[in-house]
């Protein structure tokens, strides 16, 4: 086997090195700002990769929910972070408190209802739609006052509860936490359906979930957004105050706002590789103990693993809940990265199918392979654009400079990537179906 | 009893006329998906797009039209050009096909694996899409815009309410039962519906019957094409055309399919009923209702309103979720999971 | 040298040979059953003479023409009609629907069939308008012989046309397959009820390992004490 295990690792090699130099050819042609943003957001999008490769690539399970949690991830930053609102916990935060406590007793009763009734049909249907209704009649008693008060308090600058006020770096543990959570629940009710069954439910509560973000204004502001949130690494203006930064500056032939901003993009940078590196050696350790093996054996045959008295279930739970955490983990990094909050960022797109693509094209199954697809994919879909310009302007260099058609290609070059990365998944499942670096045999 | 009229009128003009619209677009999107579900036994993502691309063929033969000064009176010119609309979606559907879901059809791939692939699908129809006609909003309606416009159903009937029908409303719910009618007959009544069917029933007994199957899957693409074209055009047409909407058009589409019993052509068009209206009564401010209904001293005081309208969409999604999770076959039980 | 003739087959399903040599032929008008243990290749024999599965030797022939390698829908065309075991009918489909299905290759007037077929199966008749999937289980055997029946074969193969219906029904579907052979139809049957299917076969093919083992008329196998104590339970 070690023929075959060196040669994957030579390919390896070979392909990681060739995206650093990649990314070293946007720094020297672009900027090198442009390149650590790169980076950066390849970093994250890698580890989100990941955490779907856990669920895809070990299970086999289709999960389309990942913009959900990428943005719970996100709350988790808003909510352990920004300093809370006084005025408005001590106003609404009980009225909240007491509503959402309501919640959590009327889904236990309808769920104990639904289970009671079991087997008598319409009894079982209206007691639990009784139940429900009234439970949602209440919750709406209680918190819509409680809402009203909140959000009428500093609408402009605040009008919502505000968070905990502490460190950022703790909401990316809280962010996989929350994650976590909301994937058990998921999970519990959902990963009986079958894949294309799975795939649809998950989108479909992914977009409940943002819908809450972006319309419960007393929780994270809604639409209006959490701006300033605190950050782990230096501001660029303190930066710019420091001697040593204008030496090196200096000494770079590069001005000392770039330079405070490289310094703080290299500083998020040295973060996110330690929370990838750390990632990455667990889902490897994963793979290889006796655990690992016997996720590959359900998802390579599942009638014989269960046959085999193997919790199918059970593992299935475990898998979606810690790839979703991840996800939720990396959503967290995005929003410290970001600094702000925006729950209309969140499209399908952009976060969970570009996501899938990555986890395709990196090689499902393959934990360096998906860091690679994440990485790879990012650079492409935000290159498209300067990449896709260039090329038509040179397509289109020798027409006339009035011409329509000429001026329509230009315009609508940045969509190129759109077909770019539907061609791109389109080859690779029909040409190189396990990816650049396959699963390797173990 | 001129109360009693009002109310009515109320509920027809803010619920009933919008939800039978919306339930039409959806039908017709629900119907595409389910056929294409039953027979080469896949969820399509990709039909949002599809849908798009329809709409998109046909605004640019809308416009080449209007250039040309040709105009259908009180009607919208748009009618003529979603034939070719259609024409156009049929060519997209039936080369996508070739190009990219044959192959697996030949390595007999997974389910999941076409699920995926029409993802890449998806992404590319929607980046050209976008490249051909940009991705701004485009209004592309002309004609007369009402049927019947509030004021005059007012002055008709002396009642306190207005009655308002868009000529886009009418037009599709009209469209929609010519196609959803056609598409039956031909299911029900020709030999080569009844041979999809059979085919869609049971597969080996179909080829062992000497049914074509790529004939059957050519002719499924062309029909579900001819919807998706049509319902896109239409809904373009009824509200506006921006090539964003149709990602988040596609979830309520596999709502109403599956909530109606997937695999199921009847069951498809209930679904889209079933949402339309669900997303519209269950976030309908019925005060005035219960106003005109109930004596004076019990009018209410609130808005009376369920969910806020924000959570029209997710309503949708809410109850997809909760078919999936309680009654996975839907409502008239199509395939089984 | 019979109408319809598997001669000297040998294969399998891709790994080791599950058929060796074996032959089995049939009459027009003539009832043939293939009967034996399980796993002796009775339904392996039957798919590889309809061509569900390739030979390896051997050839089948129909009327003296070599049709071995065409494929099934082929065959249906040269004649023949299959019955699965299983899965045989279109369930979402109404009775009628399933006996046009049935004559899908056909593009002349097929009433005159289906009439044939209703006097054959009076209750298929009755229930035409009714889904398949709702009727009884034997009846769906009928409406599953009537979709075979609906190409106007001249050769007729049943898979375990009795597997899981009652005593009574059983009898009942031997009677309608003694009718139809009577219109000329040869037939060609695997099963597992063996007394009972030998007692109405005009001859008998006993399989075991993929070989034959007895081949007499089902009246001489039924006398046979070798096979009833073996086969038929003494």
């Amino acid at each position: 086997m070690t023929g075959q295990g060196s040669a994957n690792r030579y390919r390896t090699a070979l392909l990681f090195s060739a995206m650093a130099v990649l990314l070293a050819l946007v720094g020297m042609i672009q900027s090198w700002n442009v390149a650590f943003t790169l980076l950066n957001l390849c970093l994250i999008s890698a580890i989100m990769t990941l955490g779907v490769n856990i669920q895809w690539g070990y299970a086999g399970l289709v999960n389309f929910g990942m913009m959900g949690f990428t943005a719970l991830g996100g709350l988790a930053g808003v909510l352990v972070a920004v300093p809370p609102v006084t005025k408005a916990v001590a106003a609404g935060g009980a009225g909240i408190l007491i509503a959402l406590i309501v919640a959590v007793i009327t889904v236990i009763a309808a769920v104990f209802i639904w289970r009671r009734c079991a087997g008598s049909g319409r009894r079982q249907l209206w007691a639990t739609t009784l139940v429900v209704v009234s439970g949602l009649v209440v919750f709406r008693l209680v918190l819509d006052p409680a809402v009203s008060i909140i959000e009428a308090i500093e609408p402009a600058k605040t009008g919502y509860l505000g968070g905990l006020g502490l460190p950022i770096l703790l909401s990316w543990i809280v962010g996989a936490l929350m994650a976590a959570g909301v994937a058990w629940v998921i999970g519990k009710i959902s990963l009986g359906l079958r894949s294309d069954y799975l795939a649809i439910a998950t989108l479909g509560i992914s977009e409940i979930i943002i819908y809450v973000l972006k319309n419960e204004d007393w929780l994270a502001r809604g639409v209006k957004n959490v701006n300033g949130l605190p950050r782990p690494v230096p501001y660029e203006v303190d930066l710019q105050a420091e001697p040593w930064l204008i030496s090196v500056s200096e000494y770079l032939d590069i001005s000392v706002i770039d330079a405070s901003s490289l310094i703080v993009k290299i500083c998020y940078a040295a973060f996110f590789v330690v929370v990838l590196a750390v990632l990455y050696r667990l889902a490897e350790a994963a793979l290889d103990s006796p655990w690992g093996r016997m996720m590959r054996a359900i998802r390579d045959n599942e009638v014989s693993a269960n046959a085999m008295g193997k919790n199918v279930t059970a593992r299935h739970l475990e898998v979606f809940v810690i790839g979703s955490a991840i996800v939720g983990l990396a959503g967290a990094m995005l929003t410290t990265l970001d600094g702000q909050f925006t729950p209309a960022s969140y499209q399908p797109l952009r976060f969970t199918f570009l996501i899938w693509v990555m986890v395709i094209v990196g090689g499902s199954g393959n934990n360096a392979g998906s860091i690679l697809g994440g990485f790879l994919i990012w650079f492409f879909w935000i290159e498209a654009e300067p990449i896709g310009l260039w090329f038509i302007s040179a397509i289109t260099a020798g027409m006339a400079d009035d011409s329509w058609l000429k001026a329509h290609l230009i315009e609508n070059a940045a969509h190129t990537r759109l077909m770019t990365m539907g061609l791109v998944l389109m080859l690779v499942l029909r040409f190189a179906p396990r990816g650049l670096i396959p699963e390797k045999k173990r | 009893m001129i109360d009693l009229l009002n109310a009515l009128v109320l509920i027809t003009n803010f619920i009933i006329v919008p939800a039978m619209t919306y339930g039409s677009q959806l039908a017709l999107g629900a119907l595409g998906v389910t056929m294409i579900y039953s027979v080469l036994r896949f969820s399509n993502f990709a039909h949002g797009e599809m849908m798009s691309f329809g709409a998109m063929a046909t605004i640019l033969m809308t416009w080449y039209l209007q250039g040309q000064g040709v105009s259908l009176g009180p009607l919208p010119t748009a009618l003529i050009a979603i034939p070719v609309g259609i024409v156009a979606t049929i060519g997209l559907v039936i080369m996508t096909d070739r190009l990219v879901f044959r192959y697996y059809r030949r390595i007999r791939a997974e389910n999941v694996t076409y699920l995926i692939v029409s993802i890449g699908v998806m992404f590319f129809i929607g980046g050209l899409i976008r490249f051909i006609i940009g991705p701004n909003d485009q209004v592309f309606t002309d004609g007369q815009r009402f049927i019947l416009k509030a004021r005059a159903f007012k002055a008709m009937t002396g009642l306190n309410e207005g009655l308002a029908i868009k000529t886009t409303q009418g037009i599709t719910i009209i469209t929609a039962i010519i196609m959803v009618s056609f598409v039956f007959w031909f299911l029900n009544k020709t030999r080569t519906g009844k041979s999809m069917r059979a085919y869609s029933d049971n597969e080996d007994l179909a080829l062992l019957s000497g049914i074509n199957p790529e004939r059957v899957v050519m002719i499924t693409w062309i029909i579900t094409a001819a919807l998706a074209a049509t319902a896109g055009a239409l809904y373009g047409l009824d509200k506006s055309y921006k090539p964003f909407t149709y990602l988040s058009l596609l979830l309520p589409i596999f709502a109403a399919a599956i909530v109606g019993g997937v695999g199921n052509p009847v069951g498809a068009i209930l679904g889209g009923f079933v949402i339309a209206f669900s997303e519209l009564t269950l976030t309908f401010a019925y005060k005035k209702f219960l106003t005109y209904l109930l004596p004076d001293s019990m009018a209410p005081s609130g808005l009376m309103q369920l969910l806020s309208t924000d959570y029209k969409i997710a309503l949708s999604f809410v109850i997809l979720v909760i078919v999936l999770l309680i009654r996975p076959t839907g409502i008239i039980g199509g395939k089984t999971l | 040298m019979s109408y319809l003739i598997g001669k000297d087959m040998t294969g399998g399903y891709g790994g080791a040979d599950i058929l060796h040599g074996c032959t089995i032929g049939v009459e027009k008008g003539e009832i043939a059953v293939v009967v034996g243990p399980n796993g002796a290749g009775k339904s392996t024999a039957m798919k590889a003479i309809f061509g569900m599965l390739a030979l390896r030797q051997g050839h089948v022939m129909i009327d003296g023409e070599d049709i071995s390698h065409l494929k099934p829908e082929e065959r249906v065309i040269k004649g023949m009609g299959f019955v699965p075991q299983t899965n045989n009918i279109f369930t979402s489909m109404t009775v009628e629907e399933n006996l046009e299905m049935g004559a899908f290759i056909r593009d002349d007037d097929i009433s005159e069939t289906m009439q044939q077929v209703y006097d054959l199966f009076p209750i298929l008749k009755e229930k035409r308008r009714q889904p398949a999937g709702e009727l009884s289980g034997g009846q769906r055997q009928q409406v599953a012989v009537g979709r075979a029946l609906m190409t106007q074969p001249k050769v007729l193969m049943l898979d375990e046309p009795t597997a899981g219906v009652s005593p009574i029904v059983m009898d009942e579907l031997f009677d309608r397959i003694i009718e139809v052979a009577r219109t000329g139809i040869a037939i060609l049957m695997v099963e597992q009820n063996a007394k009972q299917a030998l007692h109405i076969a005009d001859k008998g093919y006993v399989l075991v390992q993929g070989e034959n083992r007895y081949t007499d008329t089902g009246a001489a196998l039924m006398a046979n004490p070798e096979v009833r104590r073996a086969f038929l339970g003494g």
